[in-house]
């Protein structure tokens, strides 16, 4: 897949996006990586002109309830709901339920096992294969948990 | 010219309307290897290129930015190698260049080799083609220079920069494969830390050792402090490529066209076959194969 890897906001934190792009990029990945503090209209813009079909948003400085809605409905207004998004970070558990609710479908928090990413971006392939649609602006439903 | 009618028409036309998504969309079709009927078109393309590390992506962000402020619209194609383990790859030259990620008379694009018969290289022209199309006036492409198959790629851009470092000397070596000679122009970079001058001055001493009367210019430049950077632009502008190195590039697209034509040929996996049985020579193989 084509993916691009982002930090939103003024979150310092990269250590753990670069190990993800490393991994993904291992796993056999095109990946994109933004580079820190980027904005939410700065990450739909990279989004649309590297036309990639996944996003993952690494976030730990706690702002993930303000920038991650932002984000995705930025991609839904650009016309972008056929692209997943997926997310990683610290985001304690109460409020996962709050970040599918955006669409995102899946959030991987720390001591998370590259493999078990790897498994959830190819049971992400298949279903676009299939048809079925995971995007942030298609039916909910499924997610990774 | 009824480019409309066809779905891919279609999104030619949006794209060339300014729709920045219909545009990047073209972009993965070439590269998945599909051909685009386009107008003729003359695109200006600057080839920037040197070893990992010495700032390419940074200089880029500043041209980009000079450019912009001269009314221009700049798009950049940075090219990385896949992993011919994995087949992934890791795309961050435009992490170091914030200027591309907003604003409307920019467009950034991420390229991996993949396994591109022929390297990425002879898609590049396609590329710049739409891009030029779609009014995008200067087009930047960075690839690391290093080893033969970035070379060609940089034969692909109309002029050529080529950047090195304080404390590389990594341009000598290069000068030794003689990929140098595919330069118009070239920039030592980080002139903010110490050696940057001595590289500098070494870089003009060895070139003037050569029997070239068209030596290409070296100029001293900071892409963190900026400075350099205005005399380099005019540099670039007012480049133009002498006949021999121009024939120099038109042999590497040769060579990439003829490349990518072989290894996409139907008889190829039989004439393998042969090859590894020992059943036929590499002339009579080659022979097969074009025939
Ligand atoms: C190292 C660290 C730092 C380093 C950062 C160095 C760097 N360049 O990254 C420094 C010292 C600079 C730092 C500074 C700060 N930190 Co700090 N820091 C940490 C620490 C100890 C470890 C983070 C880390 O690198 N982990 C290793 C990596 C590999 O793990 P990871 O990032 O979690 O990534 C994994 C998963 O989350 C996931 N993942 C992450 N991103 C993504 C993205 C995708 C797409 C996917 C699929 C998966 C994924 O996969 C990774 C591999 O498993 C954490 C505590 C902790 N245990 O998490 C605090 C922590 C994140 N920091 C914290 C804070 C508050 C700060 C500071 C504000 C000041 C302070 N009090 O220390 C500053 C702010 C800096 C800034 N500008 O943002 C808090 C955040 C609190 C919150 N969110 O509510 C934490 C949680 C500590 C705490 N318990 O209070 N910090
Ligand atoms: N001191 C100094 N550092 C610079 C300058 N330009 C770039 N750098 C730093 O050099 C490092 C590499 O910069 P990049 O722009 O990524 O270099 P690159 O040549 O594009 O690298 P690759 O694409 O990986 O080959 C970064 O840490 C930059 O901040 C400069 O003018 N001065
Ligand atoms: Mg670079």
């Amino acid at each position: 897949m084509r993916i691009v890897v982002a930090k939103p906001g003024l979150d310092g934190h990269d250590r753990g996006a670069k190990v993800i792009a490393r991994a993904l990029r291992d796993g056999g990945h095109e990946v994109v990586y933004t580079g820190l503090r980027r904005t939410p209209s700065e990450i739909i813009r990279i989004v649309t002109d590297e036309d990639v079909s996944a996003l993952g948003l690494s976030t730990l400085s706690g702002a993930h309830d303000v920038l991650i809605p932002k984000i995705c409905d930025g991609l839904r207004e650009a016309g972008l709901g056929d692209v997943m998004v997926f997310a990683g970070g610290i985001i304690p558990n109460r409020d996962r339920e709050f970040v599918f609710e955006q669409g995102v479908r899946a959030i991987f928090g720390p001591g998370s096992r590259t493999d078990e990413i790897l498994s959830f971006l190819d049971a992400c392939s298949d279903r676009i294969e299939k048809g079925e649609p995971i995007g942030v602006g298609q039916s909910a439903g499924w997610r990774w948990e | 010219m009824a480019l409309g009618v066809t779905p891919l028409g279609e999104k030619i036309e949006s794209a060339l309307s300014g729709n920045r998504r219909s545009l990047a969309r073209l972009l993965s079709r070439i590269e998945e290897g599909e051909t685009l009927e386009l107008p003729e078109v003359t695109p200006w393309t600057l080839g920037v290129t040197g070893p990992p590390g010495v700032g390419k992506s940074t200089l880029i962000g500043r041209l980009v930015e000079y450019w912009i402020d001269n009314g221009e619209k700049v798009a950049v194609l940075a090219v990385d190698p896949s992993s011919p383990r994995s087949g992934g790859a890791l795309l961050a030259d435009r992490m170091r260049m914030d200027s591309t990620d907003s604003g409307e008379s920019v467009f950034f694009r991420s390229l991996a080799t993949r396994g591109h018969p022929g390297g990425v290289s002879h898609l590049l022209s396609p590329m710049t083609d739409l891009l030029c199309y779609c009014g995008w006036s200067r087009i930047i492409i960075e690839t690391v220079g290093s080893g033969q198959a970035e070379t060609r790629i940089v034969a692909f851009a109309d002029r050529v920069l080529m950047v090195d470092g304080p404390d590389r000397g990594d341009i000598i070596q290069a000068e030794k494969a003689g990929i140098i000679e595919l330069a118009d122009i070239i920039a030592v970079n980080k002139s903010d830390k110490p050696g940057a001058k001595r590289a500098a001055d070494s870089i003009r001493s060895s070139l003037e050792l050569g029997n070239d009367k068209n030596l290409p210019e070296v100029h001293l430049v900071s892409a963190h402090n900026s400075s350099g950077i205005d005399e380099l632009v005019v540099a670039i502008e007012k480049c133009s490529s002498p006949d021999w190195r121009n024939r120099l590039r038109i042999t590497e697209r040769l060579l990439s066209t003829w490349d990518s034509r072989l290894i996409m040929s139907d008889g190829l996996d039989g004439v393998l076959d042969d090859l590894e049985t020992g059943s036929i020579t590499l002339d009579e193989a080659l022979d097969r194969l074009l025939s």
